[in-house]
This record gives structure tokens, C-alpha cells and sequence, in this order.
């Protein structure tokens, strides 16, 4: 392995999958969500992903999200082999490195938005005090600096989404993966959630990938993958 | 820690009823346990008290086999005077010997009458049973060279023949022989087997055996040892002398038993410590069932918590955090439940003391026992169901409905 910086090493994709798989179930019932795909992603990019239900669309985020690993086939984050690594090295990544939005928001029922965005520092060893001030300024900057101490119940979906960007982005990340994040809202909170998240690329550099299956949200991103049936079979404005 | 303890706290206090519900085993069981020490120290105490009131160079002869306590055997021969005689005169480890017959008759005085136990003895009994007159005097040997119709009664017996006012001088009328009351005692209390001793009446044995009974056989004979450490020379003196008086043939159980506190003493302990052993299966049994009740629910909450569990791994929490979370959770729901159950313990023994009147002891070893217990409970039992939410899949459980 070669040293980041060393003028040797040729230049590495941040995320890179190689020939990866993977299958669901066994033998007759096997499903192939992803078959035999090549991703490369820089860092900086802001890339949609998008493509008919059960297309792997959802799978490749899983995987590239540390939450699942592939079949077959090589996932690597800056050279690494991420399949070697231990699960708690995986949830130190997650942690450290990767932002999680959701269509479902996934926030912490009865308990309110400041804690849900501080939950990351909590596994980060990050000290109380310090958690509340981080996560009074992320809602801040998400425009939620009054919803502090509101539930989720309390909040609108478009509220929850961007309590869950504030999560993502408490701990800094670099990478931020948004599976369908426009989902469940309509069109005006939708372009409101799709605003920040070009923010969040243009002005602080985080790399962003999200899937959605609406056409006019994935024209936002610069770069865009098009799944069918486990395979990439667009792949449009790479960057070169 | 300290966050990873407050999220099970607040998990806890969202289901206060069903968490109430899951520290009751672990509440029955530790409050057993406090219930069991306060109570076998109580009794202990209570007996040690009332054991030191007998008196504690005290030596008992009774007839009857000589291994059991329980009823007299019948068909057994009383002891004589001249046993009496014989025990004061050769044994020379006794200090006192006295004579005691002992009857239930009917004690009428004026308009009030009381079925009492009354007693024949000789002045000797009130020394070993060490026991003054608060009013009058006591009985004396002339009073048994005469066979006096006098009586001295415990403070009971005033009481409930109303003579409380000037009892000294009354007359009353003991099993139709009239008898004239010389003396009050000093009150004894109840005695170890919760007897009221004071609700008696003495008379001296010469009236008691030709006035009343009608024959001068003696029940039992009391004696004291000359002091406390010569008090098994005394009991085996008694033995021998009384094993030749009564004609026991070698080889031949005696049929008659000669006994002292110490023994009435080691009963009583051997009936504490059975109940105690029961307590202590009880509180055993409740603190497992208790223990397999917060497996239960905490299976049923990792269940119920799963997606929150996803969510926690998806934004970096390692499975030892997760572990830690649910595992502090079922020994935070058991260390409650001790609290509670060390609460009621406490409450249920000062409340039984209180109303049988025994010394109630603060059974200081049992609290920390009982706690220690149920730390350990919470973390047996919680290990289970804390180590299936720590090794869920991360995706798995996000998808969870």
C-alpha cells in the first residue's frame, strides 16, 4: 500500500468497487442485486444514482455505506480493502467518514432533534457539552436553529429530513450517501432538502451521492449513474 | 458510560409500568432476603434475651425419654422428695434444688375468676429462676413446714383478678382452697416459646401436694449449678444420681431427661434456621424467576428497538456500545428492583417485629448482599438479550418494520 501524498502512487478514486456482486438468498432463490459492477468515485463529486425499483440502486449505497458487504468483488476506500476490516473498524468509518440520510428519515422517535443530531458524537467520545453546542449549529445551519428541542413527531417531514443532514453532517463527514432523501416530501420541501445538499457539496467539498428515481432531482448532480437489472448502464458527466 | 446510562434510564421511565412489572421478582426476591436476616437476627436476639431471663446456670429434670422435646410421656414415674433430697445433699456442682409441680386451676377472686397456671415450689425456685417479689414478701420454708394456704402471683394474674390496687392480704380462692396472697412478683414477660410467664401462681409445695393435688410426687426439679462453667459436671452429677435413684438398668435408656437453656436455646436456633432456609429458597426461586422475567423483557425490547439500533450502528456505534447499552439497561431495571425490595424488606421486618414483639435487628450484611445479588442477576440474565441486539446486522435492523 502507498502512502496518500507519495508522488509515486497513482492517483487514487476515494471509493472504488471492482467487480462486485452481490446475491441475495441461495441457489434457486438467489436474487443478484449487483452484478459484476465498476464504480470509481472522486472525491468532491456530487453523483445521483438513479434507476427502477430493485435495480441495485439501494445495494451499492448499502455497500458503500459500510453497512453491508459485497458477494464478490473488491470494495476499496482510498486504496483499503474495506472486506478485511472488522466491524467495529467499520463502525469507526461510518462514524468518522460517511453521513446517512434516508428516506424514512430515521431519527430516534421521543427524542428531541438536538439529541438525534448529537447521536454521532455520542459513539465519537465526543463530551456532552460539546455535543449540544456542535448540534445547536448544525440544525442552525440546516435553518432548524429554532426546533432544538422538538421531537420528531413535533416536526414536519421536511423538518425530520433536515434534522437527519444535520446528523449526517455533525461529525465532519466526507462522504454523505442520501437514499431517496426527497422521497417522502413534495416538491417544494424536496427542492429545499436537494438546496442544502448542493450547498453541502459546493460550499464545503463533502462528496455526495444520492439515489433517487426522479429524473428532475438527479439533474442536480453534475454526475449521473443510471442502474438496470445489477448493472451501471449510464454513466453520464464523469469526471475524468 | 455515563451517557450510555442515562439512555437506559430514560428507556427504562418510558415504560415505568412494565419496568415495575419486570422488578417484581427481582423486588419479592431481595425483600426475602432482608426479611430472612432482619427475622433470624431478631429471633436470635429475642432468644438470647429471654434465654438470660431463665437464668443461665439453670438445670431442668423432667421424666420421659430424654431425647425429644414435646408432650410428657405418660406411664413414666414422677420424681419423689427424697430425689430432691438426694440431688441436694450429693450433688455437689448444684447450688439450689427445688420441687415443681404445676397445675391449670381456676383462681377466683370476688367477682373475677382466670384459669391459671399454678405451681407448687420450695423459697429454692425463686433463687434459681432469679426471681424477686415487687410487693410483699416471697414464699419461705415455713410456709412449706406449715403447708400456709398463701400464695404469691405474677402481675398478670393481679391484673386480671383486679386486686391490682392493694393485692397484698387479699383473699382468693385457688381451685376451692382458700389462700391468702403474700406477695406480687417482678414481671418476666413472655418466655422463649412466647409463654406470658407472669400469668402464674405460687404456692408452696407442702399445700400444692396434700391441699390441692392430694400426693407428694414431684413433676420436675429445677436446679442451679454453682456457677455457669460447672453446669455440665452439675447436669451429669444430676444424671448419675438420678439414673441409680430410679433404677435404671445398664445399658437401658433413662427415662428421664435433665436439661439446661443452652438447649432450649440450640431448638430454638435450629427452628430459626429452618425457617430460614425456606426464606432463602423463596427469595433464590424469586430472584431466578425474577432474572428469566427481565431476559424476557429485554428480548422484547431489543425486538421492539431494533430500527433504533440500526440507526445507531449506521452512525457509528460499535456493537460493545450497543452491548453495554442493553446490558446496563436490565442491571439498571435489577439494581431498582433491589433498592425496592431492600425497602420493603426492611418495612415487612420492622412490621413483623413490631407486631409479634421481638426485636426488630437492622440486618446490615443482608443490604449489601441483596444488591450485589441482583447486580449479578441483571447482568446474567441481561447478557443474553444485550449480546443478540449487539451482533445485528446494521442493515438488517434499519429495515426492520
Amino acid at each position: 500500500m502507498t502512502a496518500p501524498g507519495d508522488p509515486a502512487a497513482p492517483l487514487m478514486p476515494l471509493l472504488s468497487l471492482r467487480s462486485v456482486s452481490k446475491i441475495y438468498g441461495q441457489q434457486l432463490s438467489a436474487v443478484r442485486a449487483l452484478d459484476n459492477i465498476n464504480l470509481d468515485i472522486e472525491a468532491g463529486e456530487f453523483i445521483s444514482i438513479t434507476g427502477p425499483s430493485g435495480s441495485g440502486k439501494s445495494t451499492v449505497m448499502s455497500i458503500l455505506g459500510c453497512l453491508e458487504s459485497p458477494s464478490a468483488g473488491e470494495y476499496r476506500i482510498e486504496g483499503i480493502p474495506v472486506q478485511e476490516l472488522p466491524p467495529d473498524t467499520l463502525a469507526v468509518l461510518r462514524n468518522a467518514r460517511f453521513g446517512f440520510v434516508f428516506q424514512t428519515f430515521n431519527l430516534l422517535a421521543r427524542t428531541s432533534a438536538v439529541e438525534n443530531v448529537a447521536l454521532p458524537l455520542v459513539y465519537a467520545g465526543v463530551g456532552a457539552g460539546e455535543r449540544r453546542r456542535r448540534a445547536r449549529a448544525a440544525l442552525a445551519a440546516v435553518g432548524l436553529a429554532d426546533r432544538c428541542d422538538a421531537r420528531p413527531n413535533q416536526l414536519s417531514g421536511g423538518e425530520q429530513q433536515r434534522v437527519a443532514i444535520a446528523r449526517a453532517i455533525i461529525n465532519n463527514p466526507e462522504i454523505i450517501l442520501a437514499d431517496e432523501p426527497t422521497g417522502n416530501l413534495d416538491s417544494k420541501r424536496g427542492a429545499e432538502i436537494m438546496q442544502i445538499i448542493t450547498d453541502l457539496n459546493h460550499t464545503s467539498g463533502i462528496t455526495i451521492l444520492m439515489v433517487t428515481h426522479d429524473p428532475a432531482w438527479a439533474a442536480y448532480a453534475p454526475r449521473q449513474v443510471v442502474f438496470r437489472d445489477g448493472h451501471i448502464v449510464d454513466d453520464k458527466g464523469r469526471s475524468s | 458510560m455515563f451517557s450510555t446510562f442515562s439512555i437506559a434510564v430514560t428507556a427504562l421511565m418510558r415504560n415505568k409500568m412494565r419496568s415495575l412489572l419486570t422488578m417484581l421478582g427481582i423486588i419479592i426476591g431481595v425483600a426475602a432476603v432482608v426479611i430472612m436476616q432482619a427475622m433470624g437476627m431478631g429471633a436470635t436476639a429475642y432468644v438470647g434475651e429471654a434465654i438470660s431471663g431463665l437464668g443461665t446456670n439453670m438445670l431442668i429434670a423432667a421424666p420421659g425419654a430424654s431425647r425429644n422435646f414435646g408432650p410428657p410421656t405418660f406411664g413414666v414415674p414422677l420424681f419423689t422428695l427424697s430425689d430432691v433430697e438426694a440431688l441436694q445433699r450429693r450433688a455437689h456442682d448444684l447450688d439450689r434444688v427445688a420441687p415443681v409441680n404445676t397445675r391449670m386451676l381456676r383462681v377466683v377472686a370476688g367477682a373475677n375468676n382466670r384459669n391459671v397456671n399454678a405451681a407448687g415450689v420450695t423459697p429454692e425456685y425463686f433463687d434459681i429462676r432469679q426471681w424477686n417479689v415487687v410487693l410483699g414478701r416471697s414464699l419461705t420454708a415455713d410456709d412449706n413446714r406449715r403447708a400456709a394456704a398463701v400464695c404469691v402471683i405474677g402481675q398478670t394474674v393481679s391484673d386480671a383478678l383486679a386486686i391490682n390496687e392493694a393485692p397484698i392480704g387479699k383473699d382468693m380462692r385457688v381451685h376451692d382452697l382458700p389462700c391468702r396472697v403474700v406477695g406480687v412478683l417482678e414481671t418476666k414477660g413472655s418466655s422463649a416459646f412466647g409463654m406470658d410467664q407472669d400469668d402464674i401462681v405460687f404456692m408452696p409445695f407442702a399445700t400444692f401436694s396434700r391441699r390441692i393435688i392430694g400426693n407428694d410426687r414431684v413433676g420436675t426439679i429445677m436446679a442451679s449449678a454453682l456457677s455457669e462453667n460447672r453446669i455440665d459436671d452439675a447436669k451429669r452429677a444430676m444424671t448419675a444420681i438420678l439414673h441409680v435413684r430410679r433404677h435404671i438398668a445398664d445399658g437401658e435408656e433413662d427415662d428421664f431427661a435433665v436439661r439446661d437453656p443452652r438447649e432450649v436455646q440450640a431448638l430454638l436456633q435450629k427452628v430459626t434456621g429452618m425457617l430460614t432456609t425456606v426464606l432463602a429458597g423463596v427469595a433464590a426461586i424469586s430472584l431466578l424467576v425474577g432474572g428469566i422475567g427481565i431476559m424476557n423483557i429485554m428480548l422484547v425490547s431489543v425486538t421492539e428497538r431494533t430500527r433504533e439500533i440500526g440507526i445507531r450502528l449506521a452512525v457509528g456505534a460499535r456493537s460493545d456500545d450497543i452491548l453495554g447499552q442493553f446490558l446496563i439497561e436490565a442491571m439498571a431495571l435489577c439494581v431498582l428492583g433491589g433498592l425496592l425490595g431492600v425497602a420493603v424488606g426492611l418495612g415487612a421486618a420492622f412490621g413483623v417485629a413490631h407486631l409479634i414483639h421481638v426485636p426488630f435487628v437492622l440486618p446490615a450484611l443482608a443490604i449489601p448482599i441483596a444488591f450485589g445479588v441482583s447486580v449479578l442477576v441483571g447482568v446474567t440474565f441481561g447478557v443474553f438479550p444485550a449480546r443478540k441486539a449487539a451482533h445485528l446486522n446494521p442493515l438488517a435492523a434499519l429495515r426492520f418494520e
